[in-house]
């Protein structure tokens, strides 16, 4: 009999399969886990919960709209600037490179303040929860102009070749050949970005805003439940973000045209 | 068709790709053979409308190569072009690879799109292959799909470009055996290749084009039994080399 737990390259693992070496892999991270807490001899009490379930769910709901909200937001930059990294005008070319370079270089954390507290305060954006997702939206904007950038660079010149060979007008060309492919080639990482998104967010705590880290370090600072706030914050993010890794896969292998499958 | 061509001409830069190319027939199935490098795949692109000559003037049938974009859109619709290779859309199925132009570009309804495809996937040999992408397919399937497309709206003449280099023996035969038999359906074609048996039997008229320049012209018995420069003899003589 074959050996369960391996698979050929290339194979994809029955669910049998596949579920069978999960249950291992959790298993394995829980029992880490499980056996570091009773060494510090921590007893995890989700009490919590249930006391403070309608400011918890608020956090989330917070945090949720702060990544949608921003992942809008960082297209509408985004994309003008992949298109900008190739002008033909020099100035736009370098104002684009040099932003993409300054926000993917430096740290979110630094970005929070420095935006907050100087660009802010200056301009009057006073707002936590605004400028909060203006921040977010000018980080996440430099990743999705690179993410963008990388399918346009991609295109394929002989598929715009074809699409005029065949009498496509310029408009037809880019509603029928070029939106498509650069749709499938962005969008698992578009998810991926939606993911990362919602877990840069938490960073937004430091400016107090109310999301679902700034929740839980207020229900921890209120139970003395250090490890179970954190806990339970940590599985919360999971439980937003798993799905759309998973989602995410699912775009990659359903839009790659270019394998069999 | 009658094709005319006038002082025809293409440069990169400084450097000449066709020069003076004079030419006036009947075309009906036509073979352009010659060196790589000779100028026989822009010839290709400037009749097909995809690359505007430096110099020069194209009609066929006395109708001139269009100028502006409306007018050339027009005018590659009317044409149906193969690539080399990677002429197929990658995110679409080799049936809607065929029917999207047929609706998009010659305003075919979806039913009679679809069917017009299947009847062309059908008869080229690729009943079932209809829903698979361009890279579940095999080179030469891939090829037979690009000419179904190319030929579903029925255009006045096709255009290959080396349409089998970049495939293996085997699917060699298999789209030049359905490019004689579009031949013997009345399909007008040009086609630029380097396979000779298949310029020498399948196709009426041969064009050599070497160093940019139209060399020799004629019937294809002709021009292979007893060819006239010194070019075309060192040409064929090159390839008659290895052959068996």
């Amino acid at each position: 009999m074959r050996n369960p737990f391996t698979v050929r390259p290339g194979e994809r693992p029955g669910p049998v399969k596949a579920a069978a070496s999960y249950l291992i892999v959790c298993a394995l991270v829980i029992g880490f886990f499980w056996l570091s807490l009773l060494q510090v001899g921590v007893a995890l009490d989700f009490g919590f919960v249930a006391q403070y379930h309608v400011r918890i769910l608020d956090g989330l709901l917070l945090t949720v709209q702060i990544a949608v909200g921003s992942l809008v937001a960082s297209l509408a930059i985004g994309l003008p600037v992949a298109v900008g990294q190739g002008s033909r005008i020099l100035p736009v070319r370098y104002l684009c490179d040099v932003y993409v370079k300054l926000m993917r270089g430096t740290p979110l954390l630094a970005q929070i303040y420095l935006f907050f507290y100087i660009v802010g305060t200056a301009w009057g954006v006073e707002n936590r929860l605004v400028a909060g997702i203006i921040i977010l939206s000018i980080f996440s904007g430099a990743y999705i102009a690179e993410i963008v950038r990388g399918s346009l660079t991609s295109l394929d010149a002989s598929q715009l070749e074809a699409a005029r060979a065949v009498g496509f007008t310029r408009r037809q060309t880019l509603r029928y050949v070029v939106v498509p492919q650069l749709v499938s080639r962005t969008l698992p990482a578009l998810t991926g970005q939606l993911a990362s998104m919602i877990k840069d967010s938490s960073l937004l705590s430091v400016i107090a805003v109310i999301e679902l880290t700034q929740t839980m370090q207020e229900i921890s600072s209120a139970t003395f439940n250090l490890f179970g706030t954190y806990l339970f914050l940590a599985g919360a993010y999971l439980a937003l973000t798993l799905p759309l890794m998973f989602v995410s896969r699912y775009f990659e292998r359903r839009l790659d045209y270019a394998h069999a499958d | 068709m009658r094709m005319q061509i006038e002082g025809l001409a293409q440069r990169f830069g400084d450097r000449a790709v066709l020069e003076g190319i004079d030419f006036d027939d009947e075309v009906t199935t036509l073979a352009i053979i010659g060196p790589s490098g000779g100028g026989k795949s822009t010839l290709l692109r400037i009749l097909g409308g995809l690359l505007a000559p430096s110099a020069g003037r194209v009609a066929l049938d006395g109708e001139l190569l269009p100028a502006d974009e409306p007018g050339l859109e027009r005018y590659r619709a009317s044409l149906g072009f193969v690539f080399q290779d990677g002429g197929l859309f990658h995110h679409l199925s080799a049936r809607e690879n065929i029917a999207l132009p047929l609706r998009a570009v010659h305003g075919m309804g979806e039913v009679d799109a679809a069917a017009r495809a299947d009847e062309l996937l059908d008869r080229f040999g690729l009943a079932g292959e209809g829903d698979k992408r361009p890279a579940q397919l095999s080179g030469g399937q891939r090829q037979r799909v690009a000419i179904a497309r190319a030929v579903a709206p029925r255009p006045r003449m096709l255009l290959l470009d080396e349409p089998t280099s970049a495939l293996d023996p085997e699917y060699t035969t298999e789209v030049l055996d359905l490019l004689a038999d579009l031949k013997r359906e009345g399909t007008r074609f040009i086609t630029v290749t380097h396979e000779m048996g298949f310029a020498r039997h399948a196709c009426d008229k041969v064009a050599f084009l070497c160093g940019g320049a139209l060399m020799e012209y004629g019937p294809a018995a002709e021009v292979f039994a007893a060819p006239k420069t010194p070019e075309l003899k060192r040409f064929l003589g090159k390839l008659l080399e290895w052959s068996v």
